[in-house]
């Protein structure tokens, strides 16, 4: 069915549909008694009329043009695209968590809000902090809500003149996009010639506008920051704090944690480290921990236990406020308790190992024949220089290739640091089997692309569309369907 | 062993070989000794998929929830029909278990999803664009308030105070760390106070007007238009999508941006998230937009396929001068949405909303009937509206709570200057036997 090319509104047929609403059995009375007419639309919008078997099919047959974990491996570097697993979803699809209103009476969620606390004091204790908020949607809105603690600290302190925030030159585009969102200004810092912080940089601009730093550790390259200790010091001595990126979790849990770092303030990425799926895009999670003194800087409300009794807590007036509707991504948290709870303390602290076990493998067979920029000891994931300065095709030539045989392409051309780069992340749900596999492949591509690098160039030719036409997209843009 | 993980010892052993070291522990030979934890985390030990089952129904059953009871309350989450065709689509892991669909060629089924709810929104909004969606309603809301802000390079933002308190709440974080000033317009009868709009001039971005309201009514918008163009400030509204079955959109008045909270549209409640934001705007200021959008293209073979495109606005490429920090959608809640508006389709989304309107008014005028209300606000409503009443709140709570009736929401919950006043929502799901039963309980609270 991979042909299958139609929009839902291809399907349309006037009088069809797939809808049963109860009859309304109030008295009723025409519309303009209820709403003026000049308040009322004026035509109807151009949606599908359809039946359900139609609703069904459609979806389906786009749902086989699409790539999950489900489907196959799935190295995407930095995002952590392990195994979702499946009591996950049945626990967060129960009635009882799906089927509530978020201002029903304390009195009538006490499960939902015993959940959330003890969830809270599980993600404090893995990651080293004293205080959880659950309400970040996303990791870009945990880094925006640290920062917003980090200038709220500052402000408090009338140490306003602290307006810079600085970050390695290795970092995801979110980190420096968030800094602009709460309108402090970015220092980029040259990475050191092992990926590392440059710690002579990073003294160079350490000042008494230096608001706070941010980092991965390990870092976008899959290293350890070894100097990390060293570099929480100089913030603090500078006035600064210290944020940590939770992308990269997945690396150390029970081995190390960011509050023994030094890390004043981190994010979680729930839909990476703690299993709850991407759903193509999101929704996410990424709740912010932080150290004692900055805990009445979370947003509010916080979940709290008097005795026996869970409520929420609004009135904390230090608070950086609300930063969503409701309470956050209930159902993704729901997700992420379910793994913990199976997981425990030794599954989790073997999930780091075996993904560092499994990252380390794949990095030890693949050196010997691409180029690898920094040969050392990895954590959960690697960069390659995917051509390494071969340039008959380009990495994106054999992400493309990959496709054809049948694996979703590590991540490409991130970090900005590295030529051709090729970030890979096995996980540790993924067979040794598996890895063997992947190896076998990256070495396929290679020689395919000394030998006929056109064939490369040409990738995918077996996926339902081959290469898009990006350029005339966004010259252009077709944004919806017409009305034709 | 664990069930997610595969290694085994024979597994370990070889791979360890073939890296060159003795142990794993050698694999973090690089973490300082000062900061290993050496000890195991103080947090449960693992449970089996058993027990998880019976820890987790335990902690669910603590909840009373909408399946066992009636509810008129809303303020932002409704308790619509859902399809069962939603779930059965939104369960596909091909979907949910996919990334942001970076890599077109194998994530055409996401893209298309996303493409056709840009347009079953874009209709139903009647704006020239709507982008691949939002955290949620109140966090679409501040980000069109900065998006307002680049467009026009001025310096405050003006807002109804008819807008949700929570959604007031969240721009106002944004908006203070962003350094943008924030203004409140008075209201009057529950209403924009129109007089009032003399605060908005040459130095306003926007104005941003929800309706139907918190209050659940419907705005005027018209007039509110006219002062923000004459001002060359821009028109944010934040809007119901089922209302739009009915209501006048905001394309038809022209409004600049649109936002808005989609879970009504086949999302279940999940105790406040995870929900659905949209934005959208005009074609003129569409580069300005935050977050993804999904544009139609065709491959090397001239085939008909999706790409996310204008990128050049987002967070991976421009880094600190992207128009948003937004990295993600909440793309699983929109393939719900698309689902749905696919089984309302055209007829359906006006049913819903007519049923929504009828049984609203039905329900308002039972309750004043009862003589133990008044009416505050003239309206016009949709589906939700104030009454004012002498009872106690908590004991018209907890009399309805005993007959397994959620009731509405006492607005000093949110606003604490209003007293007295108490929100019903009602939706198309009420039916006459349960609203009769409602307003019979509170004839019955002294």
């Amino acid at each position: 069915m991979k042909n299958y090319n139609q929009l839902m509104i291809d399907l349309s047929k006037k009088g069809r549909k797939a809808y049963a609403l109860p009859d309304n059995d109030v008295d009723v009375k025409p519309l303009d008694d209820y709403l003026p007419k000049e308040l009322q639309r004026t035509t109807k919008p151009y949606l599908p009329e359809v039946y359900e078997v139609d609703v069904i099919r459609h979806y389906t047959n786009l749902s086989n043009k699409n790539y999950g974990v489900d489907t196959g491996f799935y190295p995407l570097g930095s995002c952590t695209m392990k195994y979702n697993p499946k009591i996950n979803e049945d626990m967060a699809s129960l009635d009882g968590f799906t089927k509530l209103h978020p201002y029903q009476n304390e009195n009538t969620v006490q499960g939902s809000l015993a959940l959330l606390y003890d969830l809270g004091q599980k993600l404090s204790e893995i990651t080293g902090m004293d205080g959880f908020s659950l309400q970040p949607a996303a990791g870009a809105q945990g880094e925006l809500t640290g920062l917003m603690i980090i200038k709220k600290y500052h402000e408090d302190r009338n140490d306003i003149k602290r307006r810079k925030i600085i970050v390695p030159d290795s970092s995801h585009g979110t980190n420096p996009a968030s800094v602009t969102a709460v309108g402090y200004d970015i220092i980029e810092i040259k990475s050191d010639k092992n990926g590392g912080v440059d710690m002579e940089a990073l003294q160079a601009v350490l000042n008494e506008e230096t608001a706070g730093l941010m980092l991965t550790n390990p870092s976008t390259l899959g290293l350890f920051e070894k100097n990390i200790v060293e570099i929480s010091r100089l913030v603090h001595e500078a006035g600064g704090l210290v944020y940590y990126d939770g992308a990269n979790m997945n690396a150390i849990m029970g081995i190390t944690r960011p509050g023994d770092m030094g890390f004043d303030i981190v994010h979680l990425n729930l839909h990476k480290t703690f299993t709850t799926p991407h759903g193509g895009g999101g929704p996410g999670a990424g709740p912010v921990g932080v150290r004692a003194d900055l805990v009445d800087y979370l947003p509010y409300p916080t979940v709290e236990k008097k005795e026996d009794t869970y409520y929420w807590d609004h009135n904390r007036p230090k608070s950086i406020g609300r930063i969503m509707g409701f309470y956050g991504q209930f159902g993704v948290l729901v997700r992420a308790y379910t793994y913990i709870l199976t997981m425990g303390a030794e599954g989790l602290k073997r999930v780091s190992e075996a993904a560092v076990l499994n990252a380390n493998y794949l990095q030890s067979q693949l050196k010997e024949h691409f180029k690898l920029p920094i040969d050392t000891i990895c954590k959960h994931e690697f960069v390659l220089s995917g051509t390494g300065g071969i340039s008959k095709y380009r990495t994106l030539d054999m992400a493309k290739r990959m496709l054809d045989y049948g694996i979703h392409p590590p991540t490409i051309y991130f970090p900005l640091i590295i030529d051709e780069a090729m970030m890979i992340e096995p996980t540790e749900t993924e067979t040794l089997e598996t890895l063997d596999r992947f190896i076998d492949i990256m070495l396929k591509i290679k020689k395919e692309g000394e030998e006929n690098p056109e064939l490369l160039r040409n990738a995918p030719i077996t996926t339902v569309v081959r290469r898009l036409d990006e350029v005339k997209a966004a010259r252009k843009p077709i944004v919806k369907w017409s009305r034709e | 062993m664990n069930r997610y993980i595969p290694l085994t010892q024979e597994d370990q052993k070889y791979m360890l070989e073939k890296i060159g070291v003795k142990g794993i522990d050698d694999l973090f030979s690089d973490i300082p000794e000062s900061i290993k934890l050496n000890r195991k985390l103080n947090i449960n030990d693992s449970y089996s998929e058993l027990e998880v089952q019976k820890l987790m129904k335990r902690l669910s059953n603590q909840n009373n929830n909408l399946d066992d009871y009636t509810s008129f309350l809303g303020a932002g989450s409704y308790d619509h029909y859902i399809p069962s065709v939603v779930r059965h689509i939104a369960s596909r892991s091909e979907f949910y278990t996919s990334y942001t669909p970076y890599q077109p060629e194998v994530s055409q089924g996401t893209l298309q999803y996303i493409f056709e709810f840009q347009s079953m929104m874009a209709e139903l909004t009647g704006m020239d664009v709507i982008n691949a969606s939002m955290y949620d309603g109140a966090t679409a809301t501040a980000e069109a308030a900065i998006m307002a802000i680049r467009v026009n390079n001025r310096s405050k933002v003006a807002v109804s105070s008819t807008i949700h308190p929570e959604t007031w709440k969240v721009l106002e974080t944004y908006c203070h760390f962003r350094e943008i000033k924030l203004i409140k317009i008075p209201e009057i009868d529950g209403k924009t106070d129109l007089e009032d709009l003399k605060l908005i001039d040459s130095d306003t971005a926007a104005v941003i007007i929800q309706s139907p309201n918190f209050y659940g009514v419907v705005e005027d918008v018209a007039p509110i238009e006219k002062v923000t163009h004459e001002n060359k400030s821009l028109l944010i509204m934040n809007v119901d999508p089922i209302s739009l079955g009915i209501a006048k959109s905001p394309g038809e008045y022209r409004a600049d941006i649109v936002v808005g909270e989609g879970q009504s549209l086949g999302i279940p409640q999940n105790f406040g998230g995870p929900y659905l934001g949209f934005i959208g705007t005009t074609e003129k200021l569409m580069r300005k937009m935050p977050g993804r959008i999904c544009g139609l293209t065709n491959d090397v073979d001239g085939k008909q396929g999706f790409v996310l495109t204008l990128q050049a606005r987002e967070q991976h490429i421009r880094r600190e001068k992207a128009t948003s920090n937004i990295c993600s959608n909440q793309s699983l809640c929109a393939l719900m949405a698309v689902v749905y508006l696919s089984v309302m389709g055209r007829e359906g989304i006006v049913d819903v909303a007519k049923q929504c309107i009828s049984k609203a008014n039905y329900t308002m005028e039972k309750l004043l009937e009862t003589n133990k209300f008044k009416k505050v606000y003239p309206g016009p409503i949709f589906k939700e509206f104030v009454l004012e009443t002498a009872l106690d709140a908590d004991k018209i709570e907890k009399a309805l709570y005993e007959e397994k009736i959620i009731g509405p929401l006492n607005i000093s919950r949110l606003k604490k200057d209003k007293k007295n006043q108490l929100l019903f929502a009602v939706t198309e799901k009420r039916t006459r036997e349960e609203i009769d039963k409602m307003v019979d309980i509170i004839k019955e609270v002294h």
